[in-house]
């Protein structure tokens, strides 16, 4: 697929709709490992990013790419990397140290089975809590998901700007149907799409703290280059961004790393809803299974059934305060997943007892189907 | 006498390392080198993994990135490859560059991308306690060799050559000039250098091998390294159990980022 960015329709993988959003983003540095069901990701970029002027590497292992994409992103280019569950577990590492450092970037993880090696070409949803807590140490994260080759587009540059805005790692979630479903796609017009690029200090190099308590919590990290000579580090720093172990520099830094994702969780969290207004069971889908929940709701109420749909489109940070407020009119949330309940977890912890909450749950590689969503409705409405 | 200054940040001092430890020799051994190339403070990057070695992009001047275990030269590509005016110099230790990070080593060096690395060889993990490390030599004692190693150690230069790098030293913090000369013919030279420099640890690999007194460790490297040239009139028997120094590669290759540019060119031609 060549790289047309004219507001055309065209047809396209889900993977290759996430290498054209990245560089519609502005994405100029890719490092990557070959891995099913990823690899389209990594090899569309190779194609695409030297015409731009853009850099590709693949390199030796999945921990490689993690660091080589932090380090290009220390330099002020937009980075992502992009990978499948064994290499999600591989990078996790250099999560953390993105986490810990704020350095902007984006990790694709097209999920397929687990644990281990799995189903390497087969669907599945088990990495959701994996992206939330899979590195270690006390962090926030933001995680997004989508469910066809068009919405991977517009949440890869999505991812992006959250990234470069909250100057922290990026987790897009898809999987092995969304990303190699050849489907419509309409690529907007540059113009049109709306970039966020990360902040340039406003202070002379002088009086430069990287990692200062701001209002918002979010650092504003100079361009490695640019005359602003700090330090980088993975362990607990104070403002200067030098290594401490001043118990109270520790804490605060920690906590504002947590706070500057937390605190502005309104403007990160996004869901879609339908038919949720007069709804008795919602049923709550995200990824590719959403679309199979859409036809679930509408299958319902052809039968006289009030179903209604929540779709997140960002699950971490987890919609809570929407699924309360939706069990305050429900009975039931049926939730169906490519895991074992991993999400419904969360959506338990959201209706706080006001909600039943079903899990419909395969993990068998094969995608649920309208039907059988239908029928769990029906066992409990 | 030569001003050390402008290159550290006094405010980390004192500094971590132990009496006796040789890191602090080639940080004042690189700063000099440095100083004598006029390579741009702003325009340089110095990147480091984990370990005693790799805590000293804190005390210089630049735009310094210490990064996890064993990752220094993922990061360093990362860096180099975005942006390859950058000057990218990686600091790393025997068990970060060759254990941990041994598969990111023989990549880069084959990958032959422009990068400065200096590995301070000190025989053992330091910072940890004293562990065996892939180049603790055999029959030495470590605290997790407490009845000697039974392992052969890595040739960790000769891996570097065999790897693909096009410029391999070594060097010692007791021969101090050589130790400046090797660091700065790997700052001028185009392609994966790396220096790999002998360095004491008293405290974790002294104190278990009958050399706990920092001297002897220096005088074990004073008498045990012999130059190249030396080196290559010694029979088998006299070259037994002496390091060579000096060095050990110096060709001519394709250099990553140079052939990335070229792949744009082409690209952006066609």
């Amino acid at each position: 697929m060549s790289v047309d960015r004219s507001g055309k329709v065209k047809m396209m993988q889900g993977n290759q709709a996430c290498a054209e959003g990245a560089i519609a983003a502005g994405c100029r540095f890719f490092a990557g490992y070959p891995i099913t069901p990823s690899s389209e990701i990594a090899e569309t970029m190779s194609r695409n990013l030297p015409g731009i002027g853009g850099k590709f590497i693949q390199m030796e292992d999945e921990l490689g790419a993690m660091g080589a994409t932090i380090g290009a992103s220390l330099t002020g280019v937009k980075s992502m990397t992009a990978t499948s569950g064994p290499g999600f577990s591989l990078k996790q590492e250099n999560i953390g140290y993105a986490c810990m450092a704020e350095v902007p970037c984006v990790i694709v993880n097209v999920m397929r089975g687990g644990p281990s090696t799995g189903m390497p070409t087969l669907p599945s949803q088990m990495d959701v809590q994996q992206a939330r807590w899979g590195t270690h140490g006390d962090h926030s994260i933001i995680a997004l998901v989508a469910c066809s080759a068009q919405e991977t587009y517009e949440q890869t540059v999505r991812a992006f700007n959250l990234a470069e805005r909250f100057m922290t790692p990026v987790i897009l979630l898809l999987d092995e149907i969304v990303g190699h479903t050849t489907e419509k796609v309409v690529i907007p017009d540059q113009s049109d799409i709306e970039i966020v690029s990360r902040e340039k200090p406003e202070e002379s190099p002088e009086d430069y703290l990287p990692y200062r308590e701001t209002e918002t919590g979010i650092p504003v990290l100079a361009k490695f280059g640019t005359g602003y000579r700090y330090n980088v580090t993975g362990l607990c720093h104070d403002s200067t961004g030098f290594p401490t172990n001043d118990s109270e520099e520790i804490e605060k830094n920690i906590r504002r790393i947590v706070r500057k994702i937390e605190d502005n969780r309104n403007q990160i969290i996004d869901y879609r809803e339908k038919m949720t207004g007069d709804a008795e069971v919602i049923i709550f889908a995200y990824g590719s299974v959403s679309r199979s929940a859409r036809s679930a709701v509408a299958m319902c109420r052809e039968e006289g059934i009030k179903a209604g749909i929540l779709e997140p489109t960002v699950i971490w940070p987890f919609c809570y305060n929407k699924v309360r407020e939706l069990a305050e009119q429900v009975n039931t949330f049926v939730v169906p997943e490519m895991n074992l309940g991993q999400m419904a977890r969360e959506v338990k912890l959201g209706v706080e007892g006001k909600a039943e909450v079903v899990s419909l749950n395969r993990i068998d590689g094969e995608p649920i189907k309208p039907a059988q969503i239908v029928e769990k409705v029906k066992e409990v409405v | 006498m030569f001003n050390y200054l402008k290159f550290i940040r006094t405010r980390n001092f004192p500094h971590i390392w132990c009496p006796g430890c040789g890191d602090g020799i080639i940080l004042k051994a690189l700063i000099r080198a440095i100083d004598g190339l006029d390579i741009s403070r702003d325009e340089a990057v110095m990147v480091s993994g984990i370990g005693c070695s790799s805590r000293t992009p804190g005390y210089v001047d630049i735009n310094t990135l210490h990064t996890t275990h064993g990752r220094a030269l993922p990061f360093a590509t990362g860096v180099k490859h975005a942006s390859p005016d950058l000057n990218v110099i990686v600091v790393t230790g025997d068990g970060d560059a060759t254990a941990i990070g041994g598969n990111h080593y023989i990549h880069a060096a084959r990958r032959n991308i422009n990068l400065t690395v200096l590995l301070y060889n000190n025989y053992i993990y330091g910072m940890t306690g004293g562990q065996c490390s892939p180049t603790t030599p055999r029959g030495d004692r470590a605290s997790t060799a407490p009845y000697g190693n039974i392992e052969p150690p890595f040739n960790t230069a000769g891996l570097a050559i065999s790897a693909g790098a096009s410029f391999v030293a070594r060097a010692d913090v007791y021969n101090v000039k050589r130790c400046e000369k090797m660091i700065r013919q790997a700052l001028e030279k185009d392609g994966f250098s790396l220096v790999e420099i002998l360095t004491p640890c008293p405290t974790a690999y002294g104190r278990r091998n009958r050399m706990a007194n920092p001297v002897k460790l220096m005088e074990w490297l004073r008498d045990n390294t012999v130059p190249v040239q030396k080196w290559e009139k010694l029979s088998p028997e006299e070259r037994e159990g002496k390091v060579r120094v000096g060095v050990l590669a110096d060709t001519e290759k394709p250099e990553f980022t140079a052939e990335y540019r070229k792949l744009i060119e082409r690209v952006q031609g066609e």
